[in-house]
């Protein structure tokens, strides 16, 4: 399994990997709202926590297909099946390495983009806590839609259209608990909804994934 | 260890392509499978290493014991040949010594630094079947292993293949032209053809979909 984690980092740093990809989306999206928006520190304020968590969710959107379909490409789907690694576990590890090279670095990038943003001084810390909470989902959800449609060309349309609806819950009480949090309000509840949802994800997605992997590899 | 088939049917894209495919299969055995193309070598070999369930019949093997190599040697183009077999090697848990034993019998320790995607087509092929030196399976199941070798290739291939024979492996081989293994028995496999769907596939969609979670 740890195997698989540093095959697929290493895959993502090598040319072409992909690595940088979502953040680079990350940041162009922080950085083009403002000049769309305009300057005024008032309203960009207020859309701060939507448009970061917005930004994070696409950014991670960019790179899911990536996480199955070059493995079944080159047949390395079929050997990992075959292999004595559980399908499952195979799955759960390729969504942590997806998260490692997408989620982790839009999360330690967040704070810098929050300043272009005009993010108000409260929300910093909770806008790092919410990704680094929320994130494991999107690439968990991620791998999952991925897993059904990873026999189909040019399926990332269709991959987007499955995964956004599932993605909605993360990103409302993502940017419910960033809002509160600069607001200086109460930001229990959201914040335990979002660890629930990653909690709930991460422990049932993975036996679904592979489930639809097994289905898709006849 | 010892790979028994009996009264096999498998199926490829909803249609019965093969049935009543019986053979056995015993350490030190080979067997190759013949049969004009898609009459279901590559459904009956992908069947057995469980990648998809067979129709009817039943395979006995033992846990654990088969290594399935595909028409696509599932290289990544931007690891090394080490770091491809070392890969395969931790997953299969058998380390470092298995990775460098198989590159000098495939010959292939010359090329150890070159990535993947500079190797030519044989050269992937002769990585993709060093893979199975390193999974250290007993019975191999080989879909046209020897695609874009060269003759040398082929008979390097023939002496690695009769070395796991000898020490008490076995082998399945779908392929088209000889390898040069005169123990090996020969599976006709157009006899065993299902014209259309004769069977028909139990349960559907819903079926194998439970069937993937059991």
């Amino acid at each position: 399994m740890i195997a698989l984690l540093l095959r697929d980092l290493r895959l993502s740093f090598r040319a072409g990997g992909g690595f940088g990809l979502g953040l680079a989306f990350f940041l162009l999206v922080a950085v083009l709202v403002p000049l769309g928006v305009g300057p005024e520190g008032g309203t960009l304020a207020k859309i701060a926590p939507g448009i970061l968590w917005v930004g994070a969710l696409l950014a991670c959107l960019l790179s899911l297909d990536r996480i199955f379909a070059l493995d079944f490409e080159d047949g390395s789907l079929d050997l990992l099946a075959t292999a004595p690694l559980p399908l499952e576990g195979a799955v759960a590890v390729k969504a942590a390495a997806h998260w490692l090279v997408t989620g982790l670095p839009l999360t330690l990038a967040s704070p810098v983009l929050g300043l272009l943003l005009f993010l108000p001084e409260r929300g910093y810390l909770w806008l790092v806590v919410s990704l680094a909470i929320g994130t494991p989902a999107l690439s968990i959800i991620g791998a999952f839609g991925a897993a059904l449609t990873v026999g189909l060309k040019r399926g990332g349309l269709l991959l987007g259209l499955l995964v956004l609806p599932l993605y909605v819950p993360t990103l409302i009480f993502g940017a419910e608990v960033v809002k509160r949090g600069a607001a200086g309000m109460e930001i229990g509840t959201p914040l335990a909804m979002l660890a629930a949802i990653t909690a709930g994800a991460t422990a049932l997605l993975p036996f679904a994934a592979a489930a639809a992997l097994r289905i898709n590899l006849r | 260890m010892e790979l028994v088939v009996s009264d096999l049917a498998v199926e490829r894209g909803g249609l019965v392509v093969l049935a009543g495919v019986s053979f056995r299969l015993a350490a030190g055995g080979a067997l190759v499978l013949r049969g004009p193309n898609g009459v279901g070598k590559t459904t009956l070999l992908r069947t057995l290493a469980g990648l998809q369930p067979a129709v009817a019949g039943s395979v006995s093997v033992p846990p654990e014991s088969l290594a399935y190599a595909s028409h696509a040697d599932g290289l990544k183009a931007v690891l090394t040949v080490t770091e491809n077999l070392a890969f395969w090697a931790a997953v299969y848990g058998t380390g470092a010594g298995a990775v460098a034993g198989a590159m000098q019998r495939m010959n292939l320790a010359a090329l150890a630094e070159r990535r993947a995607a500079n190797l030519s087509a044989g050269q992937k092929r002769r990585l993709g079947l060093a893979r199975l030196l390193v999974t250290g399976r007993p019975i191999w199941v080989l879909d046209e292993p020897t695609v874009s070798l060269d003759a040398a290739s082929v008979e390097l291939f023939a002496w690695v293949l009769r070395a796991h024979l000898a020490s008490g492996g076995a082998a399945l081989i779908a392929t088209h032209i000889d390898l040069g293994l005169p123990e090996a028995e020969v599976l006709e496999l157009a006899p065993f053809r299902a014209d259309g769907p004769a069977l028909a596939v139990a349960g559907g969609f819903d079926d194998s979909f439970d069937g993937a979670f059991g």
